[in-house]
């Protein structure tokens, strides 16, 4: 056993580390202030295609890809190495949705025409993605939508809505999945499509968050004509690459980093800020809350490690039932280190961005968004099921 | 032991639903959020024409001569719809403290106006510091001729920006301990050198910073005596605490059934949520929490009310539902998955709404605190 990096793989650590430290130099404050601020504020969706735009030119977005792709052919442990690395700076620049689940999806059940379509656009940050999977009565239960794709010569005509989908109104490009068979009541008749937003017969209505940004909105098809060409894989398979990119979606180091650098700011904080004459950072009560929360983020870092080394050696598949796990411990933690920024800031929690606001009012908007991702991307619940079934072999209770 | 409520109480709560639900609807509490008074001067009005205003207070200064439990009962209600508006500042605030502390000269001068809803009262208590005890109080009052003159901040004042009067809580003296020295006055909220400004929250509540430079106030709206003010202070904060606990209690009940209803309705993988085992826990959970905060609030409201040594069951009462309120508008988001979380969706008002309560007169940490010392620790 060796939890070390390599003297290569620390020296590329340093260059990303070099990299953000003064990348983020120039963010927009409003950018950390709000968990929903990179598709609600054109200054921070601004910001995030700029840097992607560097990180591109540094070959850093894709670098695990192949290079006929846009990638360089790295190990899958430097691509972590970056997560963990930007998930420390908080700094946007890689497309979660496209880069993040779409494109691993691609590279394992595309076309070659598909895969040279795309991936070579996303390694460049010149097409950001949206997700067109949740509807109004399908969502965790997502095998059930009803949302149709029906064939007509060489297109499908797509009718029906779509939910939930984060940045619709700022991305390129969607993923959907729709109904090609509708004898098939749930997973088996369902097809992958890759949509233009701007094809005609889309409309993009905006969801109001409860801290009143838009990030989530409604997609409304009617008529929305999309090549054949634009279909992932067979017709009615659509289900089992739409159960890869879930499982992409969950490795959480960047999260467990962020929640990390998070809790050194709070830290911070409470060595700066006085309180009934001395630093908080002097209350027992308050140390006693950032002790736990450490505890608990290094605990779930080291999870995470286990989750990547295993996803390394067994595949992104075979570590599924782990990053299921990881999920819910990362977002329930980072829901737990805002609850407790905001206890720790008393009265003071509860207040907006003004000049009263500790951070911008920072720990007020997270209270109110937080509890976003124990939903976005499968449901603590339906995490845990899956860890209880896959991981523990338990039967399945739904 | 009788535990039910009488039959003037049940009357009081079903009118009060009746009324609220009709006049308070969601659509009211989004509008007033945004809007900059915070409330709807035509339901103040209903409400004072129904004689809540002065629900507690005697006849002979217009009130209606009912109960503190009776108006618990109603703030519980008042909870269960989160009616906007200075209610709760004018009433509980404002009108306890000078029934109970104020000259008859000052109850005659308040009291009916403040039950007839045309005076609106607040208090200034807490400051930048951010403190809930007397240590918190550094704002100066200082004698001069036939007045006292205030210089300080106060913050975190509730609808003080519309506000006629406020109690404004004040250092007349460095005492040998934080709660001597204090002194209360009853301050026109128009007078020169008063600057009042919303200071934006997450529950949108209109809590207001308050500058007072040099404001100049006579002698006789003193409330209660010089120097010791902080036993009014006290007094009121118990009422206080078990108002906004009923208003707690009545929103997470409110929560609770709209949750039970939409796991009910909700149906994923073929069968409504609600029969997942894992939804079921959380509302067994959520119901507890509810029904152990509203019996605690009865029991110490009722033991208030009565005139009975409280402080520590105030202390853990608030404690409590602090926690509890907390823990069923979280766990009703989590039940309600992506829906819960937009703007649009009632869940989300009770969820904010519970943090700001929790905030009010002292959070979790400093009624624990209050209970350790009560304890003898
Ligand atoms: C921040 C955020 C971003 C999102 N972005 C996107 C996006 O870009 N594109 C997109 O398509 N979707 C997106 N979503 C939608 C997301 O995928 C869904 O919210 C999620 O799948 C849950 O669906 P639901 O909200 O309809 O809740 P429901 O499925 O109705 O669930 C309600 C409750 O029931 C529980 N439940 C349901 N089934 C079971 C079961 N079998 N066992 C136990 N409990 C169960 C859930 O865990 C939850 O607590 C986003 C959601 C959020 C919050």
């Amino acid at each position: 056993m060796d939890f070390r990096y390599t003297p290569e793989q620390e020296a590329l650590r340093k260059e990303f580390a070099d990299f953000f430290s003064e990348e983020m130099k120039h963010v927009p404050p409003e950018l950390d202030a709000s968990m929903e601020a990179i598709f609600d504020l054109d200054i921070c969706w601004e910001f995030h295609k700029q840097l992607g735009k560097k990180l591109a030119a540094k070959g850093w977005i894709a670098m695990a890809w192949p290079k006929e792709y846009g990638g360089r052919d790295a190990p899958l442990i430097e691509q972590f190495i970056f997560n963990e690395v930007r998930g420390r700076y908080k700094a946007p620049g890689v497309d979660p949705i496209g880069v993040g689940m779409l494109a691993p999806t691609l590279l394992v059940t595309a076309s070659e025409e598909q895969k040279r379509e795309h991936l070579p656009h996303m390694a460049r940050a010149e097409r950001d993605w949206c997700q067109l999977w949740s509807e109004p009565n399908a969502g965790s239960d997502l095998a059930s939508l009803t949302t149709r794709a029906v064939r007509v010569g060489d297109e499908y005509i797509v009718n029906g809505q779509k939910i939930w989908t984060s940045g619709a109104h700022r991305t390129d490009w969607g993923f959907m999945l729709a109904r090609t068979n509708p004898e098939e009541k749930r997973s088996r008749g369902l097809s992958f499509f890759l949509v233009d937003m701007k094809t005609p017969g889309i409309t993009i209505k905006p969801l109001y968050s409860m801290a009143k940004a838009h990030m989530f909105n409604e997609v409304f098809l009617d008529d929305v004509r999309v090549p054949v060409g634009n279909r992932v894989g067979e017709e009615n398979e659509g289900w089992v690459a739409s159960q890869m990119t879930s499982n992409f979606e969950r490795s959480m180091i960047n999260l467990f980093s962020h929640a990390k650098r998070e809790l050194e700011e709070l830290v911070e904080f409470c060595k700066e800020t006085k309180w009934g004459g001395q630093p908080l950072a002097k209350n027992p009560l308050v140390r006693h809350k950032l002790a736990q929360l450490a505890i608990e983020t290094e605990a779930g870092l080291a999870y995470s490690y286990s989750v990547v080394w295993n996803q390394i050696k067994g595949g992104l598949i075979t570590a599924a039932p782990l990053a299921a796990g990881a999920k819910f411990l990362a977002t329930e933690l980072i829901q737990r280190l805002n609850y407790t920024a905001c206890e720790i800031m008393g009265l003071y929690g509860q207040v907006a961005d003004s000049r009263w606001a500790p951070r911008r009012g920072k720990y007020q908007n997270y209270y109110q968004q937080c509890m976003g991702l124990n939903m976005g991307g499968g449901t603590s619940e339906i995490m845990r099921n899956l860890v209880a079934s896959m991981a523990l072999g338990l039967p399945r209770s739904w | 032991m009788d535990l039910d409520l009488t039959e003037e109480q049940e009357m009081l709560r079903t009118m009060a639903r009746d009324f609220l639900t009709k006049e308070c609807p969601k659509t009211l509490v989004r509008e007033l959020e945004e809007d900059e008074k915070g409330y709807s001067p035509e339901l103040w009005r209903k409400m004072a024409e129904l004689g809540w205003m002065g629900l507690v207070l005697p006849e002979e200064h217009g009130g209606m001569d009912m109960g503190f439990m009776d108006l618990i009962i109603l703030l519980q209600e008042m909870g269960r719809n989160i009616v906007p508006g200075p209610f709760f500042c004018s009433v509980v605030l404002g009108s306890l403290p000078i029934l109970s502390a104020g000259t008859e000269e000052q109850k005659k001068r308040f009291l009916p106006e403040i039950a007839s809803g045309e005076m609106i009262l607040t208090m200034a208590l807490y400051e930048p510091n951010a403190r809930y005890d007397a240590s918190g109080v550094e704002t100066k009052a200082v004698a001069q001729d036939n007045n006292f003159v205030i210089n300080g901040t106060k913050l975190f004042v509730e609808n003080a920006h519309i506000a006629d009067y406020m109690i404004c809580v004040t250092r007349t003296q460095e005492g040998a301990s934080p709660e001597e020295g204090i002194s209360l006055f009853l301050v026109d909220s128009k007078s020169p050198g008063i600057k009042c400004q919303v200071i934006p929250t997450m529950a949108d509540d209109k809590l207001c910073e308050v500058v007072l430079e040099n404001v100049s106030v006579p002698k006789e709206n003193m409330l209660g005596e010089l120097d010791k003010g902080w036993r009014i202070v006290t007094r009121a904060l118990e009422h206080a605490i078990m108002a906004k606990c009923a208003e707690m209690v009545g929103g997470s009940e409110a929560v609770l059934d709209m949750t039970l209803d939409y796991v009910k309705e909700r149906v994923q993988y073929g069968k409504p949520i609600g029969s997942f085992q894992v939804i079921q826990h959380y509302c067994a959970n959520m119901w507890t929490n509810v029904a152990t905060s509203r019996n605690l609030l009865y029991k110490v409201a009722w033991d208030l009310g009565e005139g009975l040594p409280v402080a520590k069951e105030i202390a853990m009462a608030k404690g409590w539902i602090n926690q509890a309120y907390k823990f069923v508008t979280e766990r009703a988001i989590q039940c309600h998955g992506a829906i819960g979380l937009t703007r649009d969706h009632d869940v989300g008002l009770y969820y904010r709404r519970a943090k700001a309560a929790e905030l009010a007169f002292g959070d979790t940490d400093f009624q624990k605190e209050l209970v350790a010392q009560q304890m003898g620790l």
